[in-house]
């Protein structure tokens, strides 16, 4: 069976004053319908960047290398160039919602009419029916007053409020793909609760693909099937959401999960992962993470293998300097 | 008294409020009668959601929002402060005793001083030394202490990592050799493997220059991993407050109860045990009277719905203490 969205090979680079950056390196992934995969990492790692090449988001200086692919629905999106392809797929066929809310909706446009102008777009409908559309999404995320709240700005609502119109306002054309970078970061708990559980719920009715993208190792144990990790633009362990967090190979992948406090092992002492992330204009060669990996074995150190992902449990990849280290710790 | 730091004794705070220039003024209750003991050398966890008065009560500690009923009493080696009957003279003198540490380490430095600038600013405003050496030599030590290299100390913030930053901020609140420090959100902004480095550093430090701390945040395993004593806050008041361990596994109150079952857990076997709960927390302006969280709980009794029972904790256990609303 085809995957919904397949990425093959895409590397990602700026060009800037400093130098041409790589911002993502050789990266393959897969989603298929009705599944979430997650994708963790540190700041700087490339996670947001691969979502917005899923939409060609990126900025004029991006340059994508020429053998990658990212095919959605047996299209492959980088080729597209028109506005018109590029329009099919932003807010059509795929989907994003972010991290702060406030900064994605148009602070002076009234929450419906930015809802209803996006389906009229996208779905071809009139106004009223788009009107109808949109308030039905708002009650279905869970907003009281849905017809107040149509006619509202951005900033009368509350933070996990405005998070719930961006999602009915993404999931009302219904899209094939949902992009969600960091869509409970900026809330609390007990709202994060609330706006994880009606992700999931949504995911289950319309069985779309999500790629759902935190630093929270927790959130992704409670949404993801899947899970990417990622260090400096290239993926060092793939796999299902189980493998990765009980079982996980990589030094990273344990150095992340050791440096998160866990409340049920208030023993367990925090141990940082050593070091900074390098600047990505001087990206290491061979192992990204070698310069802060705390085992490496000595070929490994000099930079002399390459990185390449291998699959040691079916379904569970390992970068293959990772794998060696990940046995000396 | 001999071994608290702070006192806090019904310490309530207001802010007038006018939506516009003819409307009524109304007052936002943003902290309500709040008592708490903080002891030396202790590490006191404050935490609660947005809106909860966190954040007002820890700058009303330092004397920095009014303090509209109540007082703040901080017990020096020779003398007490009193923070609400205080002559400019004292609080200049406690100024130097408490320091405030903030959660952006982008927005908190200067981009235009250097390091070494920055981290010496307020012994020169606090006029605490006496020659550039004397300020060198103390901005070299607490740098060190803080892990920064001197080297470091002539660039400007621009050229660090948040960590690095986050280790500049605390390197400028602890140079004027405080004893108490109010870290506000502190490691929210930063990545896993920095906050737990960050925390580390915080608790090192603790033991070499025998610090109190008031740690102010949100993340309750965070919390719960460093602070010996905690406090959950809710609306303006303090709805449960205990030692760290026998709170976070044995907690009373329900919004507790909902906080801690509302931290996504890492086993993805076990998933959405979350206690929801309802609705989002109510305006300031107008509180629901009797117990705040009544309009929220999960399993709310048949009088405090009605708003019948008043604020006030109850010893559960000793040093354990829990709004009464939720004991009966």
């Amino acid at each position: 069976m085809s995957h919904l969205l397949e990425v093959k090979n895409l590397d990602v680079k700026f060009d800037t004053d400093e130098g041409r950056i790589t911002a993502v390196e050789n990266i393959s992934l897969s989603v298929d319908q009705g599944e979430v995969l997650g994708i963790v990492g540190e700041s700087g790692s490339g996670k947001s960047v691969t979502a917005k090449s899923i939409m060609k988001l990126n900025p004029g200086n991006t340059s994508y290398n020429e053998d990658a692919e990212i095919i959605l629905d047996n299209e492959n999106i980088l080729q597209f160039t028109s506005k018109q392809d590029l329009k099919k797929i932003r807010g059509g066929k795929v989907s994003m919602i972010f991290q702060e809310p406030m900064a994605s909706f148009a602070p002076a446009i009234k929450i419906g009419a930015q809802m209803v102008e996006q389906l009229v777009i996208h779905k071809n409908i009139n106004k009223d029916e788009a009107k109808s559309i949109s308030i039905n999404m708002l009650k279905r995320v869970g907003i009281a007053d849905a017809e107040k709240r149509f006619n509202q700005y951005a900033f009368e609502l509350s933070g996990g409020m405005r998070q719930r119109a961006m999602i009915a306002m993404a999931l009302s054309t219904m899209p094939k793909l949902l992009l969600a970078d960091e869509p409970t970061t900026a809330l609390d708990v007990t709202i994060q609760a609330q706006v994880i559980n009606l992700i999931k719920d949504i995911i289950k009715e319309y069985q779309m693909g999500v790629i759902f993208i935190t630093h929270d190792l927790g959130v992704i144990a409670q949404v993801a099937d899947h899970v990417a990790v990622m260090y400096l633009g290239s993926v060092v362990e793939k796999g299902p959401v189980n493998e990765i967090l009980k079982n996980p190979k990589h030094p990273y992948t344990k150095g992340l999960l050791q440096a998160l406090p866990d409340i049920n092992n208030l023993d367990a002492p925090l141990s940082p992962i050593p070091g900074n992330i390098p600047s990505p204009l001087d990206r290491p060669t061979g192992c990204v993470f070698r310069t802060r990996c705390p085992h490496h074995n000595p070929e490994g150190k000099d930079g002399k293998i390459e990185m390449k992902l291998i699959e040691v449990e079916p379904g569970h990849w390992v970068d293959q300097c990772g794998i060696q280290c990940g046995q000396n710790g | 008294m001999g071994d608290n730091l702070i006192s806090v004794n019904n310490v309530s705070v207001n802010f007038d409020y006018q939506e516009n220039f003819i409307s009524k003024k109304q007052k936002i209750h943003a902290v309500n009668n709040i008592n708490i003991k903080i002891k030396k050398g202790s590490f006191f966890g404050l935490v609660g959601e947005s809106g909860s008065g966190k954040t007002t009560l820890g700058r009303a500690i330092l004397g920095a929002n009014k303090i509209s009923s109540g007082n703040v009493i901080f017990h020096d080696d020779e003398r007490d402060y009193d923070l609400t009957n205080m002559n400019k003279q004292d609080l200049k003198e406690y100024r130097k005793k408490a320091q405030l540490i903030f959660q952006d380490p982008y927005a908190a430095l200067s981009p235009r001083m250097t390091v070494r600038d920055i981290i010496a600013e307020p012994l020169e405003v606090m006029k605490i030394t006496n020659s550039r050496q004397e300020t060198d030599e103390r901005v070299r030590d607490i740098a060190a202490k803080c892990r920064l290299n001197i080297e470091h100390l002539r660039r400007f913030p621009h050229a660090f990592s948040g960590g690095q930053r986050q280790r500049i901020s605390i390197a400028r609140a602890l140079v004027s050799n405080p004893k108490f420090i109010v870290a506000d959100e502190s490691v929210a902004a930063l990545d896993v493997s920095i906050q737990a480095d960050i925390l580390n550093l915080l608790k090192q430090l603790q033991s070499e220059l025998n610090l109190t701390y008031l740690f102010i945040s949100h993340d309750l395993s965070v919390v719960a991993h460093v602070c010996d004593v905690v406090a959950v806050m809710y609306l303006g008041h303090i709805v449960e407050m205990g030692p760290s361990r026998e709170l976070f596994k044995n907690p009373k109150h329900s919004y507790t109860k909902a906080l801690l079952s509302s931290i996504p857990s890492i086993d993805p076997e076990k998933r959405s045990e979350a206690i929801e709960l309802k609705g989002e927390i109510p305006s300031a302006l107008n509180p629901p009277p009797g117990c705040v969280f009544r309009t929220r709980c999960p399993n709310p009794g048949i009088d405090c719905k009605g708003g019948e029972i008043t604020m006030g904790l109850t010893e559960v256990e000793p040093g354990h203490w829990v709004d009464q609303c939720c004991v009966l």
